[in-house]
C-alpha cells in the first residue's frame, strides 16, 4: 500500500512538472500581446533630463552672431531640428508657424545645411524661429543624438531636455507627446 | 493615416517620396528608410539575412595605424546604427552611422580608449546603440538566462543519469518486452486514475 | 475575374479544412467509420483547392493583372518571368499563400504515406493538420488576401519588385524555408495525435520519425540558402547577422535538431517520451512563433513586414489557441509513468540526452537574446539592443561542447559502453584531429587562435571517427559489401548529418577568423595586392538588363602571374524602383571565395570605392549543410519505415500496442558494437 501511495505521489509531482510549459507560455504571450501596440523604432531621446549640450555657433539669419546654451534659459520652447534638403521638413514647416502663432517659443537648429537656401526657404515659407542655430556641421546635433531632420525637443526653462519627437511634427503629434507636458512646464507652482 | 517620416540623407528622402503613392493602403507606421523597403516591396520572405541598404559601405578614409584599423572595424561592428531597423555602423550607409563612423575614427586617432568611444555613443544616443549590452540591473535577466538554462541542464542531465545508473539492470529483448506490456498495462491503469472523477 | 476565381477557391480550401478538422476527429469518438475515412478525400479536395488559388495568383503575376493590389505593389510588365513568379511569395500575402500551400501539400503527403497506419491515428493527424490550415487560410481571407482588386482606379503599371529579391535566392530560399518550417506540422500532428488518443509508445516514435527528418532537412537547406542568398546577394559577405528574422528560423532548427536525437531513443529505448513530445510540440511552435514575430512587426528587424497590429493580432489570437491548446493538453494528458529502462553515464542515451541539454539551451539563448529588447522595454528596463556579440558569446561554447560530444556519442551503443572511449583507435584518432588541426592552420599560414583551433580539431575528430565508425561496422566476414548493405539508411544519415556539421563548422571558423578585407579606390589600369592575389581594374562599361542600367568593372586577378579569374561586379539602377543596387562578384572556391563589390564612383570621375574579400572555406558552411541535409534524407528514406509498412498491411485493423510487439527493437546497426 505505501509504496503504491508514493508512486502516486510522484505521479502527481511529474504531472505537475508538465504544467512548466504551459505556465511559461502564459508569461510569454502577454508579452508578446504587449509588444503589439508598441513602436519598436520609437526611442526615448538619451539626454531626457539632461540640459542642452553646450555650444557656440552662429546665428542662421544673422552670421556674425554667436549663440549658446543660455539661449534656452527662462521660457520653455521647443528645438526643432531642420534641414532645406528634408522635404518632410516642408511638410512641418505649416504646423511650426501655426505654434509660433499660439505664441510658442521655437528654435531651429538647422542641421548640415547650407547658409544661402536655408534663409531663402525662411524667407519664401516664413519663419517660425525666435532664432536659428545654425549647425553646417551637424557638431550639436551629434551631441543632441539626432538621427536625422525632423526632429523637435522640448526644452524647459532651466534649459533640461523633457521630450523628443523624431519626425514630422503635427497636431496629433502636439497633442499626444506635447501639450500637457508644455502646459505643466508652464506652470510649475500648479504640479 | 499619419507618417512618422525621418528623413536623414538627401536621397533617402526622395526614395520615400518616390515610393509613396505606390502603395498606399499598405502604409501603416514608417519609421525610416529600412522600414520604408521593408515595407513595400519587401520581404515576404522569412529572409534570412539581408541588408535594406542596397549600395555597400565602403569606406576609404584611412587610419594611421593597422592597430587602430583593427580596432575600429572591431567597434563599428559593437555599436548599432541607432536609426536603422537593425544593423550596425559597418553595414549601414544612412548619413547617422557615417558620421559616428567618421568620430570614431577621430576619437581613435585622437588615442580614446573603447570605454570612452562607448561613454560618448551612449551618453548620446542611449544604451541602444550598444549591440553588446552593458551588465546591469536592467540586463541581468539577459546575461544570466542562459547561464541558468545550461546550470538547470546540466542539473536534469546528472539526475536523469544518477536516475537511470540506480533503475534495474538492462535485460535482454524478449524480457524488454514483457516490462513493457506490463508498463502499457500500468499506463492504462494510470491513465484511467489521471481521469478526473 | 481570375482573381476571383482564386479568392473562391480559397474560400473552398477553407471550408474544406473547416470540415475536415472537425468530421474525422469527431469520427474517431463517436466511431462513425465514413466521418474517419473522410480524412483522406477531403485532404485531397483542400489541396487541390488551394493549389488552385495559388496557380491563379501566379497567372496573375505573369499576366501583369495590375488591378490586383497585390501584383501591382509587386511586379512589373519589365520584370523578367521567371522573377514574376517569384514574386508571388514576394511580400506577405503571397508568402502566407504559399505557407498554406506547402501545409496543404504535406497534409496530402501524411495522407499519402500513411497507408500502414492506424486509421484512426490518420484522422486525428489530418484533423490536427486541418485546424493550423484553417487558422491560417483564416488570416489570409480576413487580413491578407492577395487578391483584393484596387478598383475603380488600376494602376498602368506596377510598382516593382524590390531589386534586392530579384534574386535566384529568392526563387529557391523561400519555399524550402517554407517546407521546413511547416514540414514540423506533421510531427506536431503526431504528437497531439498521441495525447489525443492516450497512446505515447515507441510506435508513435518510429512513425514521427521519417516526418521530422524530411522536415529537418528541409529546414537545413533552407536556412543555408537564406545565408547563401545573403552572403552573395545582400550582406556583403555576411552570411549570419542573428536578425530576429532569422533567428526565428533558426530556433526551431536547433529544437527540431534536439528532436530528431529524442526520436532516436523513444523509438528504439521507449525513454525520454514527454520530453520528446514536448519538442514536437515547441518546434513546431517556434515556427508560428517566427511568424508572429515576422509579421506583426513588434521586433525590429531588416526584414520584418509592414507592421500591421490586425495582422499580429490575428495571428497571435492564433498561435495562443494552437501552442496553449496544446501545452494544455500535455500537461493534461503527458505520459507520466517511467519506463523502467537502465542506462550508464557512457551510453548512447546519455550523450543524446546531452546533446538535448545543450541544443534547447542554445535555443533558450537564442530566444532570450531575441525577446529581451521587447521584453526590458514591457518592464522599462530601458531601450536596449542585443546583437551579433551576444549571441557569439552565447552560442559558440554551447556549439563546440555539442561538438565535442558528437564524436564519441555516434559511435556508442546502447545502454552501456565506458569500453567505447578507451579503444584505442579511438584514443589515436582524438590525438590525431588535435595535432593535425595546428599543423594544417600553420600549413596555410595562419595565426593561431584558441576558438579555430578547436573548431578544426574538433571538426576533424568527428569526420575522423565517423569514417573510421563506418569502415568499423561495415567490416565483416562475408566482404565488406555485405557490411556496408548490413547497416541501415537512418545510421548511413547519421553519420553524414555529423560529417555535415564538422564541415559547417570548419567553414564558419576558418571565415570568421582567417577572412581579409579591404576598402580601397582604384581607377581602371590600377591593381592592387590583397593576399596572395593581384587585382587588377581593368575596365569598366555600361551595361543594360532587362529592367536596370549598370555599370559595370571588370576585375582580372591572379596569383604569383598565373590568372585565376575575371570578376564583373555591377552597380545598378533599377530605374522603376528608383534603387541603386550592388552585385558583387565572386569567383567561387573550395579553398576560398574571392570577392569584389564596386561602390562608388569618386569625385575625380575615374577611380572608384572598392570592396574586396578574400574568405577562405567559406563555401563549406553550405557544403556542410548540404551533407546534413542530405543526412536527413538518407535517414528518412531508411528501409525499415517502409519496410514496416509492408508488415502491417498483413495485419488487419491493429491497435498500437500490438505494433509495439510486432515491431521488435530493430537490430539498428547503429546500435550494433563494431564486428570484426
Amino acid at each position: 500500500m505505501v509504496p503504491g501511495c508514493r508512486a502516486a505521489v510522484s505521479d502527481a509531482v511529474t504531472r505537475l512538472k508538465l504544467f512548466v510549459p504551459l505556465l511559461a507560455f502564459a508569461v510569454l504571450a502577454p508579452l508578446l500581446y504587449w509588444g503589439l501596440g508598441r513602436d519598436p523604432g520609437a526611442m526615448p531621446t538619451a539626454l531626457k533630463g539632461k540640459p542642452i549640450p553646450a555650444f557656440t555657433l552662429p546665428s542662421l539669419t544673422t552670421p556674425d552672431a554667436q549663440l549658446d546654451q543660455a539661449l534656452f534659459a527662462g521660457q520653455v520652447s521647443l528645438l526643432n531640428v531642420w534641414a532645406t534638403w528634408c522635404p518632410s521638413c516642408r511638410i512641418e514647416h505649416p504646423y511650426l508657424m501655426h505654434l509660433a502663432e499660439q505664441g510658442v517659443p521655437v528654435f531651429g537648429l538647422n542641421y548640415k545645411d547650407e547658409g544661402e537656401p536655408a534663409r531663402r526657404w525662411l524667407k519664401d515659407l516664413g519663419n517660425p524661429y525666435r532664432e536659428v542655430i545654425f549647425d553646417a556641421s551637424g557638431r550639436l546635433g551629434l551631441d543632441l543624438g539626432v538621427f536625422g531632420a525632423p526632429e523637435t525637443y522640448l526644452v524647459d526653462s532651466r534649459g533640461i531636455v523633457r521630450a523628443r519627437h523624431v519626425g514630422v511634427l503635427d497636431e496629433r503629434v502636439w497633442q499626444k507627446e506635447f501639450a500637457a507636458l508644455y502646459q505643466s512646464l508652464q506652470n510649475p507652482e500648479e504640479r | 493615416m499619419s507618417f512618422v517620416m525621418g528623413c536623414a540623407p538627401r536621397r533617402k528622402c526622395q526614395v520615400i517620396e518616390q515610393r509613396l503613392p505606390l502603395a498606399p493602403a499598405r502604409a501603416g507606421r514608417f519609421t525610416g528608410l529600412g522600414r520604408m523597403l521593408v515595407g513595400f516591396a519587401l520581404l515576404g520572405v522569412f529572409a534570412i539575412v539581408s541588408l535594406p541598404s542596397p549600395a555597400a559601405v565602403i569606406e576609404t578614409e584611412a587610419l594611421s595605424d593597422p592597430a587602430l584599423v583593427a580596432r575600429y572595424r572591431h567597434l563599428i561592428d559593437e555599436y548599432r546604427c541607432p536609426k536603422c531597423q537593425n544593423q550596425n555602423l559597418a553595414e549601414s550607409d544612412s548619413p547617422i552611422s557615417k558620421d559616428l563612423r567618421s568620430e570614431i575614427r577621430r576619437m581613435l586617432e585622437e588615442g580614446a580608449s573603447d570605454a570612452e568611444i562607448s561613454e560618448f555613443l551612449v551618453a548620446r544616443y542611449g544604451e541602444f546603440i550598444l549591440y553588446r549590452p552593458a551588465f546591469h540591473s536592467g540586463t541581468y535577466v539577459l546575461w544570466l538566462a542562459p547561464l541558468a538554462f545550461v546550470a538547470l541542464g546540466a542539473l536534469i542531465l546528472v539526475a536523469v543519469v544518477k536516475r537511470r545508473r540506480r533503475s534495474q539492470a538492462p535485460g535482454l529483448q524478449a524480457e524488454e518486452r514483457e516490462q513493457l506490456q506490463a508498463l502499457l498495462g500500468r499506463a492504462a491503469q494510470a491513465d484511467q486514475l489521471d481521469k478526473p472523477q | 475575374m481570375l482573381a476571383e476565381v482564386g479568392h473562391f477557391a480559397l474560400i473552398l480550401a477553407l471550408c474544406l479544412a473547416g470540415i475536415q478538422a472537425v468530421l474525422p476527429l469527431a469520427g474517431t469518438y463517436s466511431r462513425r467509420r465514413l466521418w474517419v475515412a473522410a480524412a483522406r478525400p477531403l485532404v485531397s479536395g483542400q489541396f487541390v483547392f488551394v493549389a488552385i488559388s495559388f496557380v491563379i495568383l501566379a497567372l496573375l503575376f505573369i499576366g501583369d493583372d495590375f488591378s490586383v493590389s497585390y501584383v501591382a505593389a509587386n511586379s512589373n510588365s519589365q520584370l523578367p518571368t521567371h522573377y514574376k513568379l517569384s514574386a508571388v511569395w514576394g511580400a506577405h500575402e503571397g508568402s502566407l499563400l504559399l505557407w498554406s500551400l506547402v501545409l496543404a501539400g504535406w497534409s496530402l503527403a501524411v495522407a499519402l504515406c500513411s497507408r500502414s497506419l492506424p486509421v484512426e491515428l490518420v484522422a486525428r493527424i489530418l484533423s490536427v493538420l486541418a485546424c493550423i490550415s484553417v487558422g491560417f487560410y483564416l488570416l489570409l481571407l480576413l487580413t491578407s488576401n492577395p487578391f483584393e482588386r484596387l478598383l475603380p482606379i488600376a494602376p498602368v503599371d506596377g510598382g516593382d519588385l524590390n531589386p534586392l529579391l530579384q534574386d535566384f535566392g529568392l526563387i529557391v530560399h523561400p519555399p524550402m524555408l517554407y517546407m521546413g518550417y511547416v514540414g514540423f506540422s506533421v510531427p506536431f500532428a503526431f504528437a497531439i495525435a498521441a495525447l489525443l488518443a492516450g497512446r505515447m509508445d515507441s510506435a508513435w516514435a518510429r512513425w514521427a520519425r521519417p516526418w521530422t527528418n524530411a522536415a529537418w532537412a528541409f529546414l537545413t537547406l533552407g536556412i543555408a540558402l537564406g545565408s547563401w542568398w545573403a552572403y552573395y546577394e545582400l550582406g556583403w559577405g555576411g552570411w549570419w547577422f542573428w536578425d530576429p528574422v532569422e533567428n526565428a528560423s533558426f530556433m526551431p532548427w536547433l529544437t527540431g535538431t534536439a528532436l530528431v536525437h529524442s526520436l532516436a531513443v523513444a523509438e528504439k529505448r521507449g525513454l525520454f517520451r514527454s520530453w520528446t513530445l514536448l519538442l514536437a510540440i515547441l518546434t513546431f511552435s517556434l515556427s508560428l512563433l517566427g511568424t508572429f514575430l515576422v509579421r506583426s512587426g513588434i521586433l525590429t528587424s531588416v526584414h520584418a513586414f509592414a507592421a500591421d497590429p490586425t495582422r499580429g493580432a490575428f495571428i497571435l489570437i492564433f498561435l495562443a489557441m494552437v501552442v496553449g491548446g496544446s501545452l494544455l493538453l500535455f500537461a493534461l494528458r503527458g505520459p507520466v509513468i517511467y519506463r523502467q529502462a537502465a542506462f550508464a553515464p557512457i551510453s548512447r542515451e546519455a550523450f543524446l540526452l546531452a546533446n538535448n541539454v545543450l541544443l534547447v539551451s542554445a535555443c533558450g539563448a537564442v530566444f532570450v537574446g531575441t525577446l529581451y529588447p521587447l521584453l526590458a522595454d514591457a518592464m522599462n528596463w530601458g531601450k536596449i539592443s542585443v546583437g551579433p556579440p551576444y549571441f557569439n558569446l552565447m552560442f559558440v561554447p554551447l556549439a563546440l561542447t555539442a561538438l565535442l560530444l558528437m564524436a564519441p556519442g555516434s559511435t556508442l551503443r546502447w545502454k552501456q559502453h565506458a569500453g567505447a572511449l578507451l579503444q584505442r583507435p579511438f584514443m589515436v584518432l582524438t590525438v590525431a584531429a588535435g595535432v593535425s588541426s595546428i599543423i594544417w592552420l600553420l600549413w596555410l599560414g595562419y595565426e593561431i587562435h584558441l576558438v579555430p583551433v578547436l573548431a578544426v580539431a574538433l571538426g576533424l575528430w568527428v569526420f575522423l571517427v565517423s569514417v573510421w565508425d563506418v569502415a568499423q561496422k561495415t567490416s565483416s566476414v562475408r566482404g565488406r559489401w555485405v557490411g556496408i548493405r548490413r547497416l541501415r539508411g537512418s545510421y548511413y544519415g547519421m553519420q553524414l548529418a555529423h560529417v555535415g556539421v564538422a564541415v559547417a563548422v570548419i567553414g564558419v571558423a576558418m571565415t570568421s577568423y582567417y577572412n581579409e578585407q579591404k576598402d580601397l579606390r582604384l581607377a581602371p589600369g590600377e591593381s592592387v595586392v590583397v593576399g596572395h592575389y593581384r587585382f587588377e581594374f581593368t575596365g569598366l562599361e555600361q551595361v543594360r538588363g532587362p529592367n536596370y542600367i549598370a555599370h559595370q568593372g571588370s576585375f582580372s586577378i591572379s596569383r604569383e602571374g598565373a590568372p585565376v579569374a575575371l570578376l564583373q561586379p555591377e552597380k545598378r539602377f533599377y530605374s522603376v524602383a528608383g534603387q541603386v543596387m550592388t552585385e558583387a562578384a565572386i569567383d567561387a572556391g573550395l579553398w576560398r571565395d574571392l570577392y569584389v563589390a564596386l561602390g562608388e564612383r569618386l569625385d575625380d570621375g575615374a577611380s572608384w570605392t572598392l570592396r574586396i574579400y578574400i574568405k577562405p572555406f567559406v563555401r563549406w558552411i553550405w557544403l556542410g549543410a548540404l551533407l546534413m541535409a542530405t543526412g536527413g534524407c538518407v535517414a528518412m528514406l531508411d528501409k525499415r519505415y517502409s519496410k514496416l509498412a509492408v508488415s502491417r498491411n498483413s495485419v488487419q485493423a491493429p491497435s498500437s500496442e500490438k505494433l509495439e510487439v510486432t515491431a521488435p527493437e530493430p537490430r539498428d546497426g547503429a546500435g550494433l558494437p563494431g564486428r570484426g
